[in-house]
């Protein structure tokens, strides 16, 4: 259970420590690596959504000044038939290959067919234009439910759906089905007074992240193979490259560069497998770095979805039976997020009737990658709104109707596990305590909505060492890539073990061969776990800094306490000495103390949010204007209270964006005709009003000071919660992300 | 990106003599903001960049009511909104000014490159078409004058003939009962094109009752931003009314021949037409009613 | 290989010569060629203000600017940002104010904020947000910037 008691470090709000690096200029990201004798990689990309590679021809560009290697599929080891093992579950070795470069078949726009390194990044594009590949255009794919349809226009020959662990006769473009259900979905409905049910379609959407992928590569004479990229996990970055590379792992160091941001979308690797090709054909350090319009036609989007949601209520406002058929693009290879979707739908409700199914589908866009929450909030925007309309429909306050039929502690999901001590019901009280619900809400076209949103959160492994310092710091190594301020809240906690300041941490990041595992920076785990390990490695200096004390003292450990950073002497002996003295004789007592752990920490606690926003609908054009927004979210325990804040505020945004004015748009041959930051609207400074916070704090029990995951689940509310307001402010309910101004004037009628 | 030489003209004929030289393969650079991401991402083929910033001529920036705004090809964007008097008697050039791509490219961009562009979608031609601009062209064969509304002649193309740049506009002072407006829809409040603009000045009579004239031009809903005449003239005459503003925002819809693409459909910026239309007759007549 | 051009500029205060080709663009020549890399490269089309430098008093995006056209100019780079013994008030004020998280795009809005301050010491909320909209991020949010650039603004 988590300690109860006053934190002197864990609460506070120290400077990050990577701070200075970050507004001097001076912290390295991918892009900005540098050495002797470097050369510039660049993709050639596929002109067309589906064709069938027929040929390649290099010869044109090989003879081209200043190339120096050219690679395709062909340099990639044969991947027929194996199965990838990347620690989370195998995966067709083809699939990951073919993802890196199109052997047989180019299935998006923008998917990689070769690379060219040259002496300048210019020449190597010049060159890229120079290759000449035959392709046999094939009809494109485009949208999951016309790639569900028995005569859709098949992806991979031999794929075939894997259904409840039976698979398919016949090749098809479903990847697989999953069910989940609990209790009698017809008995729950027959109970019910209320049905409502709906169908709902999300776009496709980017992570967005402002730092383009790159990679740079090099192989040394004796078979050492380095990559430095921005990643948010060196190791599964090791991992994938010795499947896709068929290399020993041992061979292979990656050095993990300050990272642009990620939400989900830097753990897949593109170009870093590239990089190294060329990198082994050259000899030479080759850097590979993606532009923007690469990043949205060539990485991972999160899936367009059709929702079908289906609940039931009694009179009296409870929730009987839940049903939902989620069908996710998984994009060119199999691997939607449908599954996590499947797992959060309906998660905050305590329903004792529910059914679920998802499929996985394969179509002519970029292999989807995770999200921020996967998955959550496309099916969030369906069953958040249709909670919202069955409260509407039984005249109790939205907010009421979550409490009245929210999960506790005790509740099994419909997907298995069975709830820990959670913070749902605290964070919509919250809500609903909040100034801003209370206030007045009723000019004309303004209106009001809420939602709620719910993310499982993870654990996996991490590892960090910590070397005490004889002026009484610590030297803290981890292998968390540090996207958001982990630096800190990692230091804290081991700060908090050490009755030391933050400042007294000094946090880094290292490579592959300088650190124990660690698995990736997402899925809301680093602060949860790495910093589960900071307080392990913490407690093994701790334990030994007690043996050293008890040395000196010439006492029994046992008769040796440490409390607010002194150690003092409990057997009657006159003695004390801080955290800082004591480092000083480290030297005298035995040499230096180096503490380690490595956690595999399974209670990473379900984080819950809240979210009220009040908006503007302009029914003249369409617009909405979001004019407030409110966040309640349970943290557990906020390590560093701003950079919580700070995850909120970022989910929110990017919420508001998939909301209003994220999607990919294409054209009938399968081209994205929007694929720049012109044309993907990402929210601005200026479409938004300050993002309010309030962090609820329900100790989580898996974690020593409670600590739950805080990243992912504030972007599953928004898109609901703006739906659910636009009908406040308009009547009218809208089904389909984005709700973007020419689809709001249609649902007015106005166009 | 393509190779390409770059020449810093320091003189109108020097400019001239390497435009006529090359011709297609020479583009004038101005403010580069949009020319340089389109030869980046090859949708122009250019082998000169001729830059004519260092040429006295087109950083001209004077305005006196007798003889009205003289502008410089080059003078950017901040320049312009950054002076009072312009604020004053311009409004609208000034509105689509502060709204043309964020901070940054304001401190590049210029109304003169946002003519050449002849982007369909260009925010500061429908405030030069309602302001009845002139543009000011040198070439080989000397300086020629051109009215604005005849200078786009299609998607990215315009009446520039072979050796000839852009070198001013001249705008005339407005008369007094005067003022503009401009505005464009977007889905956010910043950095996009417009999906529609819409551009209108008005003079109105001296009891400020009457529209004694009016100009509406409208922007991404043709190959060329468009001059809505009939809208218009049947303003002309008319005492300032919601059913004559309306009139006018339905003539103008009525010449949008709109497509549809990424940034917007058809039916969306024919309907945008109306309102932006209604929107910017009000405000540029609210603008005569405050002054 | 391209011709290449002689370009004399100051950069951050020194004198500064470099060569390069006229298609390299000003981001270009301060990454590539001077190892200033603390502009960043986000989008390369002037969309999302990561690589924002001010020249000669303007803030421009320097994916924008030829490298060729800087000659006699004056650059700023968020690299010259910060006096030699202490940070400049707006990065003091990011760092107070959390205003970062992943921080690829905090050297464009230093600047962008620094050219804002520069123009109009002291902004409204709505002022900031007009100015700083060319600078996208996607991590904060921007309520945190928004406060870093007023606070920053009130410790001027």
């Amino acid at each position: 259970m988590p300690e109860k008691k006053e934190y002197k470090v864990i609460g506070t709000r120290p400077i990050r420590h990577d701070g200075v690096d970050k507004v001097t200029g001076r912290a390295l990201y991918g892009a900005d690596f540098h050495t002797a004798g470097l050369l510039h990689g660049r993709v050639l990309r596929s002109p067309h959504a589906h064709a069938r590679i027929l040929s390649i021809d290099t010869s044109r560009a090989e003879a081209y000044p200043g190339v120096k290697a050219i690679v395709t599929a062909k340099d990639l080891p044969d991947a027929a038939d194996k199965v990838a093992d990347l620690g989370e579950g195998a995966v067709h070795l083809k699939y990951l290959c073919d993802n890196i470069l199109a052997s047989d078949k180019a299935l998006y726009k923008g998917h990689a067919i070769a690379a060219v390194a040259a002496t300048n990044a210019h020449i190597a594009e010049e060159a890229c234009a120079l290759i000449d590949v035959a392709y046999e255009v094939l009809p494109p794919v485009l949208e999951v439910r016309q790639a569900m349809e028995p005569a859709a226009p098949l992806l991979h020959e031999t794929l075939k759906t894997g259904s409840l662990g039976e698979t398919a006769e016949e090749p098809s473009n479903v990847a697989s089905h999953l069910q989940h259900k609990k209790g009698d979905i017809e008995a729950g409905f027959a109970e019910a007074d209320v049905i409502i049910e709906r169908e709902f379609v999300t776009g496709t959407v980017h992570q967005g992240y402002i730092e383009p992928h790159n990679a740079t590569a090099l192989y040394n004479p004796d078979g050492q193979l380095t990559v430095w990229c921005s990643t948010q996990g060196a190791f599964t970055v090791r991992e994938q490259l010795t499947e896709i590379l068929q290399y020993p792992i041992s061979k292979i160091k990656v050095v993990p560069m300050e990272i642009g941001g990620g939400f989900g979308g830097k753990i897949n690797v593109y170009v870093e497998p590239v990089a190294a090709l060329l990198a082994k054909k050259t000899g030479k350090p080759v850097k590979v770095l993606m532009n923007r319009a690469d990043v949205f036609e060539g990485t991972g989007p999160t899936p367009a979805s059709f929702i079908r949601v289906k609940m039931g209520a009694t009179k009296d406002g409870k929730l009987t039976a839940a049903q939902t058929h989620l069908a996710f693009e998984a994009g060119a290879y199999p691997g939607s997020p449908v599954g996590a979707g499947a797992m959060c739908i309906f998660a905050p409700y305590d329903i004792a009737n529910v059914l679920i199914d998802g499929y996985d589908v394969v179509v002519n866009k970029p292999k989807s990658a995770p999200y921020r929450a996967p998955g959550a909030t496309n099916a969030a925007f369906g069953s958040e709104t249709v909670i919202d309309e069955l409260a509407k429909e039984l005249n109790i306050d939205a907010l009421e109707f979550r409490i009245m039929n929210g999960a506790k502690e005790g509740v099994k999901r419909a997907d298995g596990p069975v709830f820990p001590r959670i913070g749902f019901i605290e964070s919509v009280e919250a809500a609903k305590q909040h100034p801003h619900y209370t206030s007045p809400n009723g000019k004309k076209h303004h209106g009001r909505g809420v939602a709620s949103g719910f993310w499982f959160n993870i654990g996996l492994a991490s590892s960090v060492s910590i070397s005490v310092n004889p002026d009484g710091t610590i030297n803290l190594v981890e292998g968390s890539t540090d996207i958001g301020g982990t630096r800190a809240s990692i230091a804290m906690q081991a700060a908090e073990v050490l009755g030391i300041p933050a400042e007294s941490v000094n946090p880094s990041v290292v490579d592959t061969n300088s650190v124990g595992y660690t698995a990736v920076t997402g899925g809301s785990r680093t602060t949860f776990a790495t910093g589960y390990a900071a307080y392990e490695a913490a407690q093994d200096v701790k334990r030994q800094l007690i043996a050293r004390a008890a040395k000196l003292w010439e006492v029994d450990e046992e008769d040796v306490q440490f409390a607010d950073g002194e150690f003092s002497c409990i057997n009657g002996k006159e003695a004390q000495l801080s955290f800082h003295d004591l480092s000083a004789r480290l030297g005298e007592t035995g040499g230096p103390v180096v503490g380690s752990a490595a956690v595999n920490p399974p209670g990473a606690g379900g984080a819950f949010a809240t979210h009220i926003v009040d908006l503007e609908v302009d029914e003249d054009t369409g617009k909405v204007q979001i004019l407030r927004y409110t966040a309640t979210q349970d943290a557990g325990k906020a390590i560093h209270p701003s950079y919580v804040e700070g995850q909120i505020q970022g989910g929110v945004v990017q919420g508001i964006g998939w909301a209003l004015n994220e999607e990919y748009i294409y054209n009938a041959e399968g081209t994205m005709t929007n694929a720049s930051f012109l044309d993907y609207r990402i929210p601005t400074c200026l479409d938004l009003p300050m993002i309010d916070t309030v962090i609820v704090e329900v100790p989580n029990p898996g974690h020593p000071y409670g600590v739950r995951g805080v990243g992912e689940v504030p972007i599953v509310p928004p898109p609901a919660a703006i739906a659910n307001a636009i009908y406040d402010a308009i009547g009218i309910r809208m089904t389909e992300l984005p709700m973007s101004p020419d689809r709001m004037l249609k649902a007015m009628g106005k166009i | 990106m393509q190779a390409f030489e770059y020449v810093a003209a320091q003189t109108v004929p020097e400019a001239v003599a390497v435009l006529k030289e090359k011709g297609q393969q020479a583009r004038v650079l101005a403010g580069g903001t949009d020319l340089i991401v389109q030869v980046r991402e090859a949708k122009r083929d250019v082998d000169w960049m001729v830059d004519i910033k260092a040429i006295p001529e087109v950083n001209v920036l004077t305005h006196d009511s007798q003889n009205g705004l003289r502008l410089g090809a080059a003078v950017p964007c901040y320049q312009i909104y950054g002076t009072e008097s312009i604020c004053e008697s311009f409004p609208a050039l000034v509105d689509a000014t502060k709204i043309i791509g964020g901070t940054a490219i304001q401190g590049r961009a210029c109304v003169g490159g946002n003519l050449c562009n002849a982007s369909p979608a260009a925010d500061c031609i429908p405030p030069l078409i309602v302001l009845n601009a002139i543009c000011v062209i040198a070439g080989p064969g000397g300086e020629k004058e051109l009215p604005v509304g005849a200078f786009c002649t299609g998607p990215g193309q315009t009446a520039l003939e072979r050796g000839e740049m852009l070198v001013a506009l001249k705008i005339p002072q407005p008369s007094s009962h005067s003022s503009s407006y401009y505005l464009r829809f977007i889905p956010r409040n910043e950095m996009d094109i417009a999906v529609v603009g819409a551009g209108a000045a008005v003079t109105l009579d001296a009891a400020q009752e009457t529209i004694v004239s009016a100009r509406i031009a409208l922007a991404a809903v043709a190959p060329t931003p468009l001059f809505a005449e009939e809208a218009s003239a049947l303003l002309a005459g008319r005492e300032i009314s919601d059913a004559a503003i309306d009139e006018a925002a339905a003539a103008a819809q009525a010449i949008a021949r709109p497509i549809s693409d990424m940034r917007g459909t058809a039916e969306q910026r024919t309907h945008l037409v109306g309102v932006l239309t209604r929107r910017a007759l009000k405000g540029a007549i609210q603008r005569v009613l405050d002054a | 290989m391209a011709r290449k051009t002689h370009v004399q500029t100051q950069i951050n205060g020194d004198s500064v010569e470099f060569l390069c080709e006229a298609r390299q663009s000003l981001l270009e020549v301060l990454r590539d060629e001077l190892q200033l890399t603390g502009a960043k490269e986000g989008c390369n089309n002037g969309n999302c203000g990561a690589c924002s430098v001010i020249l000669d008093g303007r803030l421009v995006n320097s994916c924008l600017v030829l490298g060729v056209e800087t000659g006699g100019k004056v650059v700023e780079t968020v690299e010259g940002l910060a006096a030699p013994d202490r940070l400049h008030p707006i990065q003091d004020a990011f760092l107070e104010n959390a205003a970062l998280q992943c921080g690829i795009c905090t050297p464009g809005f230093l600047m962008s904020a620094k050219a804002l301050l520069d123009n109009n010491p002291n902004p409204t909320e709505p002022e900031v947000r007009y100015w700083l909209a060319g600078n996208l991020c996607r991590c904060t949010g921007y309520d945190k910037i928004v406060r870093a650039v007023l606070d920053a603004a009130a410790a001027m």
